[in-house]
């Protein structure tokens, strides 16, 4: 199952990065997080799984194409890489992430930060899926919630200040 | 008073300065939405803007006079006289630029009463950085402080320049953050944990100190953390978009958004990797360079914006061996120099905004030419910024870096020390041209510097900045004992286990 899911989420990354047409590119993205999504269930997180179908692979995903089709990005526009020289030095950069993601997979993990096996669908069956994130997300991780409510509004502040016609 | 950070209460009081400053954020943008028509507003809202600054500065100083301590341990913020020095030194570097920019605006016509609510923005962003338990904390506080900063850099939307600097600065400040955010994930998968103290403890329980998930991380933080501070090789954007912001907002990034940067990667190395000696080698590397290739290209700038720009990447440099140094002294001798780099690079950024307009790109050292003669005082106030860059007896830089130097010694990197002593003699050769031309050559012509005058606020400011540094450079025992309290505080005073 995990093969099967992994091949149709890197497929989905190749062809979306390949395609002329910023479209096609989109909705080959679609595929990509459709199955991170079921990667996801896949690791018992499933409600994480239910997020990401929801808020990448839907609403993200439908402002990618309003504003890609609000733009009328659809001609198939000179690509970003010129020449040789950004062609190798992006062969060299992603040679160094397939080598370091290597080297880490290899890496022992310290024992005694392993949880036992089965630990997570256990916990989620006490709690409940939800449960397990709420609770961290809204007591030990509180502080950081709430700082993340903030750069938020700055975002959006900066966005109409750079962009309002008229202020 | 001793707070525990796991209750609401607790943390609650922990954050008093951060709640302050939110509620100033919130109020200001009220007043700024409701009475947008009135041409009067953007003067009111910078107005309130210092007083929030200054408020903001009491609750922090109400804090650290309580002697507040976390029980336990501290979750999420820190609460050690590091993270309230740090915050009164932001919240400086922000009043400054503040009461340079009531001014500056109105001359450049930048109508956008925002502008401060974002320079308080950054300011908050400053102070959970520095002030963070947490590396998730910390990352909040870096993108928070980044995005009000990738904004201000483009607020002046009439200048192509500034837009350039704008978009390039959001660019690669996202492309950093994207390798500081890798870098947490591997620490945290190394650790299993993102909280500072208790990656100290797990990094020694668990002999982590080869570990290779542990050194990708610690480098890739090292890189996020260098293009934050505009150290060498990570500097590439700096000139350009320290030239192409409005020059209060190229003040604030230079000041206080380098010095959270510092502050933030200080907190890091000295508290959370301090049983990792495999960092002081790359920070000792990237010190060298910075100092060399800072000083040396600043040489061949004929602008004054430039040369200001890669003045501040040599200062990177030298607070990189006080980081290099990583003992109690090094973080002390960071805090002291940090509060003398804000005042002197805020001072020499406001006599380049007198004397030029429209972005002041254009100003060349040789238009100082005779300034002595038609504006003394600002010649005056130039020539103890520029000494004080330069680390002459008698100002507070020179003290500053002094105690650099003895931090270096103490550390036994004497090579480090004698590096940048020659560093500071190649600086002589720029920062030294602007005073001659000021008191040593003649004006071109009987109208020059007609235009250069410092009102207001500013005018206080500059002056106050002046003083300040010839005064910390002949009486500075009061600074460097409150600089070494707040040093000290750094340290991991427990040691949290895997068993708690």
């Amino acid at each position: 199952m995990f093969w099967l899911f992994a091949a149709l989420a890197v497929g989905g990354a190749l062809m979306c990065i390949t395609r002329r047409s910023p479209v096609a590119s989109a909705l080959w993205l679609v595929q990509t997080l459709f199955s991170l999504a079921a990667i996801f269930v896949l690791l018992d997180a499933q409600f994480i799984a239910a997020l990401q179908v929801m808020v990448y692979a839907g609403a993200i995903m439908v402002l990618f194409l309003f504003v890609i089709m609000l733009l009328n990005l659809g001609r198939g526009s000179a690509t970003d890489m010129r020449g040789w020289t950004g062609r190798l030095v992006a062969l060299a950069l992603g040679l160094l992430l397939v080598t370091e993601l290597w080297v880490l997979v290899r890496s022992p993990l310290a024992s005694p930060l392993q949880l036992p096996a089965g630990t997570l669908s256990r916990v989620a069956q006490e709690q409940g899926v939800v449960a397990v994130i709420s609770d961290s997300l809204f007591r030990t991780y509180l502080v950081p919630f709430e700082v993340t409510s903030v750069l938020l509004l700055a975002a959006i502040v900066g966005a109409v200040v750079l962009a309002k016609r008229r202020l | 008073m001793p707070l525990d950070l796991t209750t609401p209460g607790g943390i609650t009081l922990a954050l008093t300065p951060e709640l302050v400053l939110t509620v100033w954020v919130l109020v200001l943008m009220l007043v700024a939405a409701w009475r947008h028509r009135d041409a009067g507003v953007q003067r009111e809202v910078g107005l309130l803007t210092v007083i929030g600054l200054v408020s903001t500065g009491l609750a922090v100083a109400w804090l650290w006079a309580q002697g507040a301590t976390p029980v336990g341990l501290p979750a999420m913020m820190a609460l050690d006289g590091f993270r309230f020095a740090t915050s009164l030194v932001f919240l400086l570097g922000a009043l400054l630029t503040v009461m340079l920019s009531l001014g500056y605006v109105d001359r450049e016509r930048i109508q956008a009463p925002e502008y401060y609510v974002l320079i308080l923005l950054g300011t908050l962003g400053m102070m959970f950085m520095a002030g963070a338990a947490d590396l998730v904390v910390m990352f909040l506080g870096l993108e928070l402080m980044s995005v009000a900063v990738y904004v201000l850099a483009g607020v002046n939307r009439r200048s192509v320049f500034a837009a350039e600097a704008a978009l390039k600065y959001f660019l690669l400040g996202a492309f950093a953050s994207g390798f500081f955010l890798y870098g947490i994930a591997l620490v945290y998968g190394a650790t299993g944990t993102t909280n500072l103290w208790l990656i100290h403890g797990r990094v020694l329980e668990l002999g982590l100190g080869s570990n290779v998930m542990m050194i990708a991380g610690i480098g890739l933080l090292l890189i996020g953390f260098g293009f934050k501070v505009a150290a060498v090789p990570f500097h590439m954007w700096t000139p350009d978009v320290y030239d192409g912001s409005p020059t209060p907002v190229t003040a604030f990034m230079a000041a206080a958004v380098k010095a959270a940067g510092f502050a933030a990667l200080v907190r890091v190395l000295h508290q959370a990797f301090d049983g990792l000696p495999i960092w002081h080698g790359a920070v000792w590397w990237l010190a060298v360079i910075t100092m060399v290739v800072g000083n040396v290209i600043a040489l061949a700038q004929r602008p004054l914006k430039r040369m200001l720009a890669y003045s501040s990447i040599a200062h990177a440099g030298y607070l990189l061996v006080a980081v290099a140094s990583g003992s109690a002294i090094g973080s002390a001798a960071f805090l002291f120099y940090a509060v003398v780099y804000t005042l002197m690079t805020i001072g020499a950024f406001a006599v380049l905004a007198a004397a030029g307009t429209g972005g002041e790109q254009g100003v060349l050292i040789d238009d100082l030419n005779g300034l002595a003669t038609r504006r003394p005082w600002i010649a005056a106030a130039m020539t103890v910024f520029m000494l004080s860059l330069l680390g002459f007896p008698g100002t507070a830089g020179f003290i500053g870096k002094w105690y650099i130097l003895s931090a270096a010694v103490d550390a036994d990197q004497r090579l480090l020390a004698v590096i940048l002593v020659g560093a500071s003699v190649v600086s002589a050769g720029f920062y030294l041209p602007p005073i001659m031309a000021m008191y040593m050559r003649p004006a071109p012509s009987a109208e020059a510097h007609q235009a250069t005058r410092i009102v207001g606020a500013a005018r206080w400011a500059v002056g106050v900045m002046a003083v300040a540094l010839l005064l910390f450079g002949f009486w500075p025992n009061r600074a460097l004992d409150a600089a070494r309290r707040g040093g000290e505080s750094l340290r991991p005073a427990t040691l949290y286990t895997l068993g708690r």
